[in-house]
């Protein structure tokens, strides 16, 4: 029989990876798709309190945070990109600095 | 059957996050969040969230994976495969324990008896029909919003993708 603790479970160790990954990879790219997962964790406990709760707001939220995730990443990848063509290095770093 | 369903896609979401974030490549790492998004768009489905398992699929998998894995290729890194060093691995490791067990024995203790509002779900639960009578209605602000939201990330994209010309 599964509770929601089961799925919360499964959410937190989602967001603790994700978090590991933002703080300790260096490329730029892999740094953001590990907020992908950061933001893919809090819609697995969005739909999982929606679904023992019997609310739908938990859904619209989802679509919310879809939205947002996508206006992110694209925005992101294009001034990523824009960085890389500028310093040759997407090694976060060495873009520390946004002299030069 | 829906508990084992639970830990199948939930041990392959958990493994594919820990390649993801301790492989060298970044083309690895992106083919394994792909493998963590379809567990969870199965776990949706589970749950009876329809419309978000196939958004899930749609707008995730198959639209923001596939924006990462073009600039992936476009940046055209010359990476070796394999691992990173041990070292950095059992940093990984060592902080996903730790943060780990400070969240997780938070979650697990959690009563959902003692919250208010408990309610029986509908026949509309999770689908269409249900997100759009809610979305269209009482959550139409955030709606219109997410739109505008979506047309300035468009046009900043757009400025910040072009080429100098001279």
């Amino acid at each position: 029989m599964i509770t929601i603790n089961h799925y919360l479970a499964l959410s937190a160790a989602l967001f603790v990876i994700g978090t590991v990954g933002v703080l300790t990879r260096r490329n730029v790219i892999v740094v953001m798709m590990s907020i992908e997962l950061i933001f893919n964790s809090a819609n697995l406990a969005f739909i999982a309190f929606s679904y023992f709760l019997g609310d739908m707001v938990g859904h619209v939220f989802v679509f919310m945070v879809m939205a947002v995730a996508a206006a992110e990443v694209a925005v992101g990848l294009a001034i990523a990109l824009a960085i890389f063509k500028n310093r040759e290095t997407v090694d976060i770093d060495q873009i520390s600095v946004m002299k030069g | 059957m829906q508990l084992l369903l639970f830990y199948l896609f939930g041990s392959l979401a958990l493994i594919s996050g820990v390649v993801m974030i301790m492989s060298k490549r970044a083309v690895t790492s992106a083919l394994n969040l792909v493998v963590v998004m379809f567990c969870l768009a199965a776990l949706f489905a589970i749950m009876e969230a329809h419309l978000i398992a196939a958004l899930q699929i749609l707008v995730y998998a198959g639209a923001i994976m596939v924006l990462f894995l073009f600039v992936i290729m476009l940046l055209n890194l010359r990476e070796k495969s394999g691992l990173r060093p041990m070292r950095q691995i059992i940093e990984q490791f060592v902080g996903i324990v730790v943060l780990g067990a400070l969240f997780i024995p938070l979650v697990v203790t959690f009563d959902l008896n003692a919250v208010p509002g408990l309610v029986a779900r509908t026949a509309e639960f999770g689908t269409t029909r249900g997100v759009g009578a809610l979305l269209y209605t009482e959550y139409l602000l955030p709606f219109e919003v997410a739109s505008v939201l979506l047309l300035a990330a468009l046009v900043g994209a757009v400025i910040l993708g072009k080429t100098r010309l001279r």
